[in-house]
């Protein structure tokens, strides 16, 4: 990979270049996550550097638009929102999809490959397509349940997201739990019930331990995927249910105000934490399963 | 194994330990495993079919669905179909009488503006025909009525309306209530199955049929849609009308009591009925014309190809298909617009990706983890912070035009517009999803060995060469499969466009979503959901023939 020392000019011309052009690259991934950090601490009600900001003159920079996201009440009020639906929904999603990965690696399963595509599709189809049909779907089951059931009309509102967002974390679920799966030793089963241990002690004595790393990175992205989630909620939620994501879409169409670049800069805080744990589980599974670092 | 069956065979069958043949007992075995494996997708497989497959389905089936004309004028549509169009001339009265009823019986139940609106989409104009007509239906009636009831002032109360017509101690017309029910309930979307004590009297129903139908309607739609107690309640003057225009003819001499009594009072009043068409004509001039008979035709069937036909700029007239006039074809050009600016936006990612791939996949593993955060950063990123950061940076007071004008690129006064536009979607969409191009793209270059390279340049190869002719063969599945994960995300998107796209950067998803929450034609927006379904499935199953949907990564 390093330049040999024989290189010809062209060669030493197009190595750097090459390097430059990667280089700009990065920028272009990366900028527009770090320009939003800087910017929430605009002192001014602007979404680009004020010349104070840019003198680096303490004046110009304020932690407003922060106390604005801790207080104002619909800021708070979604947070906590997204706080509710996304654990429900990511208990949901693991829950069943760990089960149903457990199944789905067994050496025997009739139609696999259709089960693992309905399974699949909620990351298929378009959110779009997917959310009206919910949107139909829901609303009916809604009334039932408020008619019929006689609940409470915001009660069945939280229900009617978590069950829709669940359903859109399954994917993850399935394909990160199978995948850790494939390396699983089944001779490790035989072996616990051999020694007289019942499926359900083996399960969580022996596999669950094993393919935890699995269910972990699969339940963050159950819960990545719901707590960044607006299409479905727009549709399926009502205005009781406003999640974060859905309070910065408004707040992006109508009045843009830059307390969004304040929750931005906490989401990204947010999501440097679960690259990280992520990243470790990735590694730990590894270990666990015996494969060795290349 | 099975040879070792077959030999035994001759000695009988091999014996399990607890007696059964072997054969029998492993096939019972694994006929358990396999029960075993299903029971623990059950619960999921059930879960994502009812609250997922099942829910889009429906959704879909509403492209062809088209019960609301049959529905709403159940009697005009079943007279209408005799009539020729092309004839010239127009219906015959009954089909304006028929119209009149059911018109008159839409307006009560507020049903006839949406049947008017379906209309619309087909014929423009005809929803404020139909809104207009709603207002002015029931003059007639009521003049009827006003006739009858100052003739015969029992006819203001209505006890006697009910006594007239309640089967009692009778014989009842149970198959007439039953299909009243089916027609008020299909006209409101509801059962329309509550419980009530009305039965039309057999005996009416034989003298008087349009009154005792019109009369069981009202009682229907009394009792299970605003559930009052239609015993006490004065009908609709519609039933007036209708009575007042059979005992012209009606031959009551069957009739003893009370009821003989009413009617042959009624029988009396003097009251003038124009012809059907003419008092239509008079509402609105409009029903004296072929067109709104014609549409009604046109689009009475029960299932109709007309949301699809309009998905593509074309719509069913009653010549055939047509296209849409040219101020309307808006669609095929939006398909055509998503599909190109999603292949601009996946040609761009190739193009930015695969150069950081390469160099991802030759750095020694710590520089290269390194970098990778780069990649994973913004995938991990909630999608509506990227969106926000792009819409800071590319306005016209934004970061980008700032420091444009600071390095003295641009003037101060022409701020270049990146947003709300085209180039907006394409580089904000572009950003968002290169992580799904270079992850792809990542693995492959990973299993591509790099003693090729140097065995083909050992060989003469120039650098060019060696890459063009060893390694990018090589690299062409990763970028395969990064272009059709790219391409079908990008073909479905719809909040970025939404937010960065203004009018001339959405996508169809953009549309669906209009046609969902702010026009209502719920028809058009489920077949082009369809379309779009349909294209994306098309490219997952390659995306499953070339990659395998085992071999999704994730992080």
């Amino acid at each position: 990979m390093g330049l040999p020392p024989y290189a010809t000019t062209p060669q030493r011309i197009w190595y750097y270049s090459f390097r430059v052009i990667c280089a700009l690259i990065f920028i272009f991934l990366i900028t527009p996550i770090i320009v939003v950090m800087p910017l929430s601490f605009n002192a001014e009600n602007f979404f680009t550097f004020t010349p104070e900001m840019l003198r680096l003159d303490p004046d110009g920079y304020s932690l407003k638009h922060y106390q604005d996201f801790f207080t104002n009440n619909e800021w708070q009020r979604s947070l906590k929102n997204s706080l509710i639906i996304a654990p429900f929904a990511t208990l949901i999603s693991v829950s069943l999809g760990t089960l149903a990965a457990i199944g789905l690696s067994q050496s025997h399963v009739p139609f696999k490959g259709t089960i693992m595509a309905i399974l699949i599709s909620p990351m298929i189809v378009p959110l779009i397509i997917s959310a009206t049909g919910m949107f139909f779907f829901y609303s009916t089951l809604g009334n039932w349940l408020e008619t019929t059931l006689g609940l409470d009309k915001n009660f069945v509102g939280y229900v009617k997201v978590i069950l829709a967002h669940s359903v859109l974390g399954i994917p993850f679920v399935i394909i990160t739990v199978t995948a850790t799966l494939v390396g699983f030793d089944r001779s490790l089963t035989r072996a616990a019930a051999n020694m007289g241990a019942n499926p359900v002690t083996t399960f969580f004595r022996v596999q669950m331990p094993l393919i935890l790393p699995g269910v972990i990175s699969g339940g963050l992205f159950a819960f990545i995927t719901s707590f960044d989630e607006v299409v479905v909620v727009l549709f399926v939620g009502s205005a009781g249910q406003k999640t974060l994501p859905w309070q910065m879409f408004t707040g992006l169409r109508e009045q843009i105000s830059p307390t969004i670049l304040a929750v931005a800069t906490l989401l990204v805080g947010i999501s440097i934490i679960l690259l990280t744990v992520v990243e470790l589980l990735r590694r730990r599974s590894e270990r666990l399963r015996g494969i060795v670092e290349s | 194994m099975s040879n070792a069956l077959n030999q035994d065979a001759e000695n009988g069958p091999v014996m399990a330990a607890d007696g059964t043949p072997l054969k029998r007992s492993l096939a019972r075995a694994l006929r358990r495993q396999k029960g075993r494996a299903l029971l623990l997708i059950a619960p999921l497989l059930i879960f994502v079919l009812v609250t997922f497959i099942v829910p889009i389905g429906s959704m879909l089936f509403r492209s062809v669905e088209n019960d609301i004309v049959a529905n709403t004028l159940p009697d005009t549509v079943q007279r209408l179909a005799s009539w020729d169009a092309t004839s010239g001339e127009l219906p015959a009265e009954g089909v304006y009488e028929a119209m009149y009823y059911d018109l008159f019986v839409a307006a009560e139940a507020k049903r006839h503006t949406r049947l008017g609106s379906r209309l619309n989409y087909e014929e423009s104009g005809i929803s404020s025909l139909f809104r207009q007509s709603g207002r002015k239906i029931d003059d007639l009636a009521k003049d009827a009525t006003k006739a009858l009831e100052s003739a015969v002032p029992a006819f203001k109360d209505g006890e006697t309306w009910y006594a007239l017509m309640n089967a009692g101690n009778d014989e009842a017309n149970s198959g007439l209530l039953s299909a009243m029910r089916g027609r008020i309930g299909r006209l409101n979307d509801s059962s329309a199955s509550g419980d009530m004590d009305f039965a039309p009297s057999a005996l009416m129903a034989d003298i008087l049929p349009l009154t005792t139908r019109s009369y069981t309607e009202w009682a229907v739609y009394e009792a299970t849609e605003e559930g009052r107690d239609p015993a006490t309640r004065d009908p609709w003057e519609l039933v007036p009308l209708a009575l007042l225009q059979e005992l012209k003819t009606a031959d009551l001499s069957g009739l003893t009591g009370t009821r003989a009594e009413l009617l042959t009072q009624a029988q009396a009043v003097n009251f003038d009925i124009p012809p059907y068409s003419e008092v239509l004509a008079d509402i609105d001039p409009e029903w004296g014309t072929i067109l709104p008979w014609e549409t009604i035709q046109t689009h009475s069937s029960k299932y109709t190809a007309g949301y699809f036909l309009n998905a593509v700029d074309a719509q069913k007239t009653p010549e055939g298909y047509a296209w849409q006039p040219e101020d309307k074809q808006i669609l095929l050009k939006l398909f055509g617009r998503t599909l190109i600016m999603s292949m601009i936006i996946t040609c761009s990612c190739i193009l930015l990706g695969y150069p950081v791939a390469w160099l991802l996949a030759n750095l020694p593993t710590a520089k290269a983890n390194l970098l990778m955060i780069l990649v994973l950063l913004p995938f991990w990123t909630s999608l509506l912070v990227r969106t926000s950061a792009w819409k800071v940076m590319l306005q016209q007071q934004g970061v980008i035009n700032d420091v444009l004008v600071w390095l003295g690129l641009v003037d101060d006064a022409n701020r270049l517009i990146m947003i709300n536009n085209q180039f907006g979607t394409i580089v904000a969409m572009t950003h968002i999803l290169l992580p799904f191009m270079i992850l792809p793209m990542y693995s492959v270059m990973q299993t591509v060995p790099p003693s090729y390279l140097r065995a083909a340049k050992s060989l003469g190869a120039t650098n060019w060469t060696a890459f063009w002719r060893v390694y990018f063969p090589q690299s062409i599945p990763g970028i395969g499969a990064g272009s059709i994960l790219v391409f079908i995300l990008s073909i479905g998107y719809y909040i970025t466009p939404e937010i960065v796209g203004g009018t001339k950067g959405v996508f169809i998803s953009n549309r669906i979503a209009y046609h969902i929450s702010s026009s209502l034609n719920w028809g058009l927006a489920a077949a082009l959901g369809s379309i779009l379904l349909a294209v994306v499935l098309l490219l997952y199953w390659c995306y499953d023939r070339i990659v395998g949907i085992d071999n999704v990564k994730l992080g």
